[in-house]
């Protein structure tokens, strides 16, 4: 995923991240892809732009590993639509991941802005 | 991603395009409902989503093991084999030969060395006797006999090393009563043996303990199923019928399961009798009770936890006890002292027993070598004619790796290739494997020693046919591949490149000159095998060998007393003599080359003699009819009775080396006999020249013949009378006639018959399948190597037809040419026969054994190979450079 305006950033970040984002987003709740997709743009106030494309294959991988479950069901304009809800291993991975990235998060800041004595 | 998604995988994707589809309709909506058009909605959406089938894509490969890679692979390497049907039939033909050579002299060194018995727990079996080489006196019988009957049962007593041990020999039964012999396979066993071995009856029962109790009046046996099978027809009533066995009537107690032919490798049984039996069957021998006679090969299972250094240390241990109680009263005091210093030791035998690893254990690895090469040889021809052709495909590996394959994914796409070849060729390898390794058994099974073994494959041979082909494709496949990858594709793209160095072609150069090295070693390999048969079968022997029938008459039922049997012999040779067609006819002990031997030692003025001499029995005009010349004194007439003086006819080595004198007439020495009795005496009345005794390989040494009247105690080992019939008719007419005269005589009497030169013939059995074999993989190689020098030479003559046209058209005239190239060919040969040259000097020494009077270095052989392989390879040269010598410039030239 890309932030408007700004060169994508490439690396296992990238991927790890979209997984965590979409573990997050499920877990308030069932969603289809499209929904997912949307969630994120709109609750990061669309400074993350999903590439739609780079989705699938991201929910793919996650309902491989079992960390969510599909299935079908209406959607809000009565289309057919692919359901995902997170599974309790995914919960697991949810707060496993999330504790992991604000690891990540404090290590770089703490390059960027060193705790000054 | 699991092994259901794979299965699965249309379905999966049918969702995944269903479910974009439905992600690209709720955001068409979505667009629509912000007020765009449906038209434009709909390509924004498609816009925003990315590639489609891209992200189809993507999942659907997420859902593919490896393996879909590799049989797309397959199925593109079986097209391309398909299109090129010439290269195709080549490669898997020359594998298939190859890889069924190899497999099929594996096969027979896997039965001969590594396969285990089909009986219970094989490796706890170990073999109990004196360790190699063990020097014994006495008597022996049978095919491998270690021990007496005395000191097996002294072990059976003593032992504690063993849960079971029991005692076995072959012998050869006569199922007829009268007439002509009809011989069958038979096993002496005690009563413990099938026990041991943990061998049930398929029907009956198996001997027991109780079946081998000594002095046993009728005993049971067992038959095998084969020949229960072919006598019997596989009746099943067949439990409790008699079978007459030497004359003997025997009850028939069980037969023995299909899979089970004794603890013999390559050799198989037809009844199994208790040695209790013995004295029935040979009733002047004494087998049991005699303690010089060696007729017992002994084998146990080792008790649960003991290892068999234990069982040795255990065995000398017992020894001394063993061979104090057995000692043989008639034994010199020397005998006996070595005898008292014997010590038992144990040998494994889960692989079974065997003569056949002495003889044949060196030949088959040499011929396994020898096959390999030529299967080496094989596959560089192979990959010069895949690197020829990975060449031709240049633009398409370019392409392919212009458009983004890796390296590895096209490498692994050309390996397949050759796996695919390899595969097929291993697969008709395997078949050819059966014919031929039916065929080798074949070749080493002579009338008198049948050979039997068991081809069936194993894991073992399946394993080896396997690895075969892996290694194959590595030596063929891979390396052709990196390097139609290694260059740039730049440089491959362009058409025709021109100017190529010689070093484009290094590696197909030094394959070539590998192969020539390679068969050069064969070649030479072949020479010397192929010397050494001719110069055994063209050895004279010093006798005659051919129109001499051998008829063997079996006179145990004939009750003749011992002491009518010197009498008997001569009417019986007599009446022989006077058969038309029959020139002469003389009755012999030890017939010559047969393998039975009978040696003493000889005294001479009271000097025991270091060297053996060797001893034959033969009637008057023996000499005559074998065309062994007297060079001095007389042939044994009637004068030689058991009434006058004891005399003997010696050979020139005798005369020379025991009696030092080139006089030996009326000179006189003794035979050593054992202690108790005084050494009998003989006076030389003639001297004959040296010949062969019992082997063509053995050179000549000292030899002392008896007059058979002068026989006063038939000695209970030879249990027949051999008569050698001169005769220019072919034995075929003779036997019926023997037959009736035989009849006549005394109809108990067993007739067999065999040739001289048949017998001396299969003793060269060894040398004959070193030399055909050898000869024929040394004659493939080198028509392989030919082959490939012709295939590179053709091949640089096509890639340098530029320079050839621009040297022509330069001025250079065909001799020019054809001499350019011959040089080039000439220096490629020249390395080969050097480097091969080098190779098999070291690689001879290794058959150095198996050789006769030819040396492994011997330079005449490597000359007259060098000379041979280097004509018909430049040969194999010269015809592309006479090619390239007539073209015509401007066409050269006109090839951009």
């Amino acid at each position: 995923m890309s932030k408007r305006g700004n060169q994508p950033i490439h690396g296992e970040l990238l991927q790890g991240t979209l997984d965590l984002l979409v573990l997050k987003t499920l877990a308030l709740g069932p969603a289809h892809g499209h929904t997912i997709a949307h969630a994120i743009e709109h609750r990061s106030d669309e400074v993350l732009q999903v590439e739609h494309g780079s989705l699938y294959p991201a929910l793919h991988r996650l309902e491989d590993r079992r960390w969510i479950a599909s299935f079908w069901g209406t959607s809000e304009n009565n289309r057919r639509a692919r359901y995902y809800r997170l599974t309790p291993m995914g919960r697991k991975q949810l707060v496993h991941q999330t504790s992991r990235w604000e690891a990540i998060v404090r290590a770089i800041n703490s390059i960027l802005r060193p705790a000054t004595d | 991603m699991s092994l259901t998604r794979f299965l699965r995988r249309k379905h999966w994707d049918d969702e995944r395009a269903r479910e974009i589809e439905a992600h690209l309709a709720i955001e068409t909506d979505e667009n629509i409902a912000r007020g765009m058009d449906p038209d434009e909605a709909r390509h924004a959406a498609r816009r925003k989503l990315g590639n489609a089938t891209l992200v189809r894509e993507e999942i659907f490969h997420m859902n593919t093991f490896i393996v879909d890679a590799f049989w797309r692979d397959l199925k593109y390497g079986a097209r391309l084999l398909w299109l090129n049907p010439g290269f195709a039939i080549v490669a898997t033909l020359s594998l298939a030969l190859g890889i069924g050579a190899n497999t099929a002299i594996f096969q027979l060194l896997d039965a001969v060395q590594f396969r285990t018995l089909p009986v219970k727990s094989p490796q706890e079996l170990v073999e109990v006797r004196l360790p190699e080489r063990t020097p014994r006196t006495g008597s022996f019988t049978g095919r491998r006999v270690m021990l007496t009957n005395p000191t097996w049962e002294q072990i059976r007593a003593n032992q504690q090393a063993f849960s079971g041990i029991f005692a076995w020999n072959v012998w050869t039964f006569d199922l007829s009563s009268g007439g002509e012999s009809r011989l069958t396979q038979g096993l002496w066993v005690s009563g413990e043996f099938f026990n041991v071995l943990g061998v049930s009856a398929m029907l009956g029962r198996v001997l027991t303990p109780q079946d081998d109790i000594r002095g046993c009046a009728s005993p049971g046996v067992v038959l095998s199923y084969p020949f229960w099978q072919r006598e019997y027809g596989g009746d099943g009533s067949v439990v409790g019928r008699t079978i007459r066995l030497d004359g003997h009537p025997f009850e028939i107690v069980g037969v023995a399961p299909a899979s089970f032919f004794g603890v013999e490798m390559g050799r198989t049984f037809d009844v199994a009798v208790p040695i209790c039996a013995e004295p029935l069957v040979e009733p002047t021998r004494n087998a049991i009770d005699t303690r010089h006679h060696w007729w017992l090969d002994v084998i146990g299972r080792l008790r649960p936890g003991w290892t068999i250094e234990r069982a040795r240390a255990h065995l000398a241990a017992i020894s001394p006890g063993i061979f104090q109680a057995t000692l043989p009263p008639i034994y010199t005091v020397e005998d006996a002292k070595s005898y008292l210093a014997y010590r038992l030791t144990a040998y494994p035998a889960g692989t079974g027993v065997t003569n056949l690893r002495d003889q044949y254990e060196r030949p088959l690895w040499i011929l396994l070598s020898v096959a390999g090469l030529v299967l080496l040889i094989a596959c560089a021809n192979i990959a010069n004619l895949m690197l020829a052709r990975a060449s031709a495909r240049e633009r398409e590996i370019a392409v392919r790796l212009a458009i983004g394959a890796s390296r590895g994914r096209v490498v692994r796409q050309l390996t397949v290739e050759s796996l695919l070849i390899a595969a097929i060729g291993a697969g008709l390898g395997a078949l050819l494997a059966r014919s031929l390794s039916r065929f080798l058994v074949a070749f080493i099974s002579t009338d008198a020693d049948r050979l039997f073994f068991d081809l069936a494959a194993d894991w073992r041979v399946m394993a080896f046919t396997c690895a075969l082909a892996v290694a194959t494709t590595i030596v063929f496949g891979l390396a052709p591949a990196m390097r139609a990858t290694r260059d740039g594709t730049a440089a491959a793209m362009k058409a025709g490149g021109r100017g190529m160095t010689n070093a484009r072609f290094g590696l197909r150069r030094t394959l070539v000159a590998a192969q020539v090295a390679l068969s050069l070693v064969l070649i030479v390999g072949a020479l010397l095998f192929v010397r050494t048969l001719r110069n055994l079968a063209t050895l004279d022997p010093g006798f005659r060998q051919e129109g001499v029938l051998v008829a063997n008459f079996d006179v145990r039922n004939a009750r003749v007393p011992p002491a009518r049997q010197v009498a008997f012999d001569r009417e019986l040779r007599e009446r022989l003599a006077g058969l038309p067609g029959i020139e002469t006819a003389a009755s012999v002990y030890i017939v010559p080359t047969s393998g039975s031997a009978w040696n003493d030692r000889v005294v001479v003025q009271g000097v025991v003699q270091k060297t053996l001499t060797f001893d034959n029995r033969v009637s008057p005009g023996f000499f005559k009819m074998l065309g062994i010349p007297l060079v001095a004194g007389r042939d044994f007439d009637e004068r030689d009775t058991t009434a006058g003086p004891m005399v003997a006819i010696v050979n020139e080595s005798f005369a020379g080396k025991i009696l030092d004198t080139k006089e030996p007439i009326g000179r006189t020495f003794q035979i050593l006999v054992g202690p108790g009795e005084p050494n009998p005496t003989y006076q030389v009345v003639g001297v004959v020249k040296d010949t062969k005794y019992d082997d063509l390989h053995t050179p000549v040494g000292p030899i002392v013949y008896f007059p058979m009247a002068q026989e006063t105690d038939p000695p209970a080992f030879l249990r027949s009378i051999s008569v050698l019939l001169g005769s220019s008719l072919p034995p075929a007419d003779l036997t019926a006639q023997v037959l009736a005269a035989a009849r006549e005589v005394n109809p108990s009497m067993l007739v067999s018959f065999r040739t001289l030169d048949q017998t001396i013939h299969d003793s060269l059995l060894r040398e004959r399948l070193m030399a055909t074999l050898s000869g024929f993989f040394g004659a493939l190689a080198a028509l392989l190597a030919t082959i490939g020098l012709y295939g590179v030479m053709s091949y640089m003559v096509a890639r340098r037809r530029n320079e050839i046209g621009i040297r022509m058209a330069l001025g250079a005239d065909r001799a020019d040419v054809v001499r350019m190239i011959m040089r080039d060919a000439t220096v490629l040969l020249g390395a080969g026969l050097a480097a091969g040259a080098v190779l098999s000097l070291a690689a001879s020494r290794t058959a150095a054994t198996l050789l006769f009077g030819v040396k492994p270095g011997d330079p005449a052989t490597l000359a007259i190979a060098a000379v041979g392989l280097g004509v018909v390879a430049l040969l194999a040269s010269y015809v592309p450079a006479a090619r390239a010598s007539h073209l015509e410039p401007t066409i050269a030239l006109r090839e951009e």
